[in-house]
């Protein structure tokens, strides 16, 4: 069952909420019970008239009967059940969730559900955590270059200590040769095994060294909500101490963020900007022909300013030539997934398949109700630095929501997308590459 | 004169032991600690036996055992590969490039020993078949 269609539990739950019988309410709003109990189990559409007559008699607002719960509650669920469902505990029979009832949980038990997002969120963190010390034991170069070093000195020691220990007839030098031997090799052994257990404390002690040194520079932009008021004056932001970043990798990546902006910011000053905006639009095109500058970095400059309510707010994705997301910030409704692949329909990946040809779509997510957004992408090659350097292309995606745009689309306009397959309830999609959990489940109710 | 071993190993004061221990027991003991020369070194000396290290500057004891074995001349000369690395698949790989015989590190000297005397021996009498 479609989210859609859950208007009528919603009364049904209204009503019984304030003790009312289904035939008083019937009555009272001049329909026969048995339609009242068809709209209750969301076998009838509802709407106009009789829903507000409905919502008056129920003592609320008729938008909370016709709108489910929270946007980023619903997308948490629906990414639980997924991920629940691709890896059910080992050996034991996993129930698979009722995600066509995913709504009416997160509407009748708010906390539970954020608790299951939750957990949701924190599993992923810990997978994620469990790989990367997979990645370390298995690949770590310091840590095989330690190990070595610890067991090639051990082996010196032992065959240095065997020998002496059937030493016979070894004159004196020999003897002499061997203790010194033995001397250097236990102070190797010794400094090797104080390095290995040092670095693998820092290893246990330190979440950040676990996770991607991107995620770590995505969570350090969103606590700053994805603005950084130092770049306006031209200065740089703290990038360590508190409040920064941990580990060397991400103040790397952040440090080259900041650099572009910075020089983006003095390229393109707020206050033009805004003006811009405020004459324009938040239109990249404008903004990048006034200031004389490329689509990409227009894009990025215009999701660089702070909120405000004079102007819509601003999603924006980056991915490099292999699809990969490089940059994500997010939007209500429109969230890049974290892990793995978004939908490939995005304006984004339309643009990386014609570099340098910009692409402007009214794109719509599959919610409840739809929500619409303006996406602008393109795809630019990186200034190369040598002749025959191989091609390095990254493309851009400014998003915002169209409800606070002034602008007319007609629906044959409208490019149906998602997050991400899995996830994803549009049946027919020509891009879908493998199947949604959505429909399984549906299946199989 | 003794039989000859090649030890290609670049941690001194192993060569310096295992030296010992062959020496005492009659051979005559040449090293080379350089993994991009190694081969030639081998083709130059042309050992009874080859004590080969995995981890070499340069290139690793798994390539240069490969580059032997493609080589008329050594493709059946006694290789001993030692190794910090003991997992599974490093025995599988040595096998694969075709080593005579493969040991963990630390290794005992008497069952190093055992080894190279037991390999030189089986490469003697392969040697009598043929002859």
């Amino acid at each position: 069952m479609p989210r859609s269609a859950l208007t009528g539990t919603r009364i049904r739950e209204r009503r019984l909420l304030k003790g009312m019988k289904q035939a008083d309410l019937a009555r009272t709003v001049g329909i026969s019970p048995a339609y009242l109990n068809l709209i209750e189990h969301n076998r009838r559409k509802i709407g106009g008239k009789l829903l507000i007559d409905l919502a008056r008699e129920l003592g609320v607002e008729p938008a909370a009967l016709t709108e489910g719960a929270e946007l980023p509650l619903m997308e948490g669920l629906q990414e639980a059940a997924s991920t629940g469902a691709l890896r059910p505990s080992e050996g034991k029979q996993v129930q698979p969730p009722e995600l066509q009832r995913a709504e009416e949980f997160a509407g009748r038990f708010p906390g539970w559900a954020a608790l299951v997002v939750a957990q949701r969120e924190r599993i992923t963190a810990l997978e994620r955590r469990v790989e990367a010390l997979n990645d370390r034991l298995a690949h770590d170069p310091f840590l095989s270059d330690s190990l070595h070093e610890v067991l090639s000195t051990v082996t010196a020691i032992r065959s240095t200590a065997g020998i002496l220990n059937n030493a016979g007839e070894i004159d004196r030098d020999w003897q002499a040769r061997f203790h010194r031997n033995l001397y250097e090799d236990s102070q190797r052994l010794a400094d090797g095994s104080q390095a290995l257990v040092s670095y693998l404390d820092t290893v246990g002690k330190s979440e950040d060294t676990l996770a991607s040194p991107l995620e770590e520079v995505e969570a350090w932009l969103a606590s700053r909500d994805f603005v950084l008021p130092e770049l306006e004056q031209g200065k740089m932001p703290e990038l360590s101490g508190e409040g920064g970043l941990r580990t060397a990798a991400a103040r790397s990546l952040a440090r080259k963020w900041v650099l572009r902006a910075r020089a983006e910011a003095e390229k393109m000053p707020q206050t033009m900007v805004e003006a811009i905006v405020a004459r324009h639009g938040p239109d990249p095109s404008a903004l990048a022909q006034a200031m004389g500058v490329d689509l990409s970095a227009a894009m990025r400059r215009l999701a660089s300013l702070p909120a405000s309510e004079t102007r819509p707010p601003m999603g924006l994705a980056i991915c490099d030539g292999s699809g990969a997301l490089t940059h994500r910030k997010p939007l209500d409704g429109f969230a890049p997934p974290r892990f793995g692949a978004a939908c490939p329909l995005w304006p984004l990946y339309q643009a990386l398949l014609r570099p340098l040809v910009p692409v402007r779509r009214v794109v719509e997510q599959y919610s409840q109700p739809p929500r619409r957004y303006l996406a602008y992408a393109i795809a630019q090659p990186q200034r190369p630095d040598r002749f025959d350097a191989p091609e390095v292309v990254e493309a851009t995606m400014l998003f915002m929501p169209l409800d606070q745009l002034d602008l007319e689309v007609r629906d044959e306009e409208v490019q149906g997308i998602g997050t991400s397959c899995r996830v994803c309830a549009r049946i027919e999609c020509p891009a879908r590459r493998e199947p949604s959990m959505v429909l399984e489940i549906a299946e199989e109710g | 004169m003794g039989k000859r071993v090649l030890l290609i190993e670049d941690e001194p004061n192993i060569i310096e032991a295992i030296r010992f221990i062959l020496s005492r027991d009659g051979w005559t003991v040449e090293t080379h600690a350089d993994g991009a020369t190694a081969v030639a070194a081998v083709d130059r000396k042309c050992p009874d036996v080859i004590i080969l290290d995995v981890m070499l500057p340069n290139k690793s004891g798994f390539e240069i055992l490969r580059e032997l074995r493609a080589m008329p001349d050594h493709a059946s000369r006694p290789v001993l590969m030692l190794t910090a690395r003991g997992q599974q698949k490093d025995r599988d790989m040595a096998e694969a490039v075709g080593v005579s015989h493969f040991m963990t590190k630390p290794f005992s000297n008497t069952e190093m020993l055992d080894v190279v005397r037991r390999l030189a021996a089986d490469a003697s009498g392969q040697d009598d078949g043929h002859g």
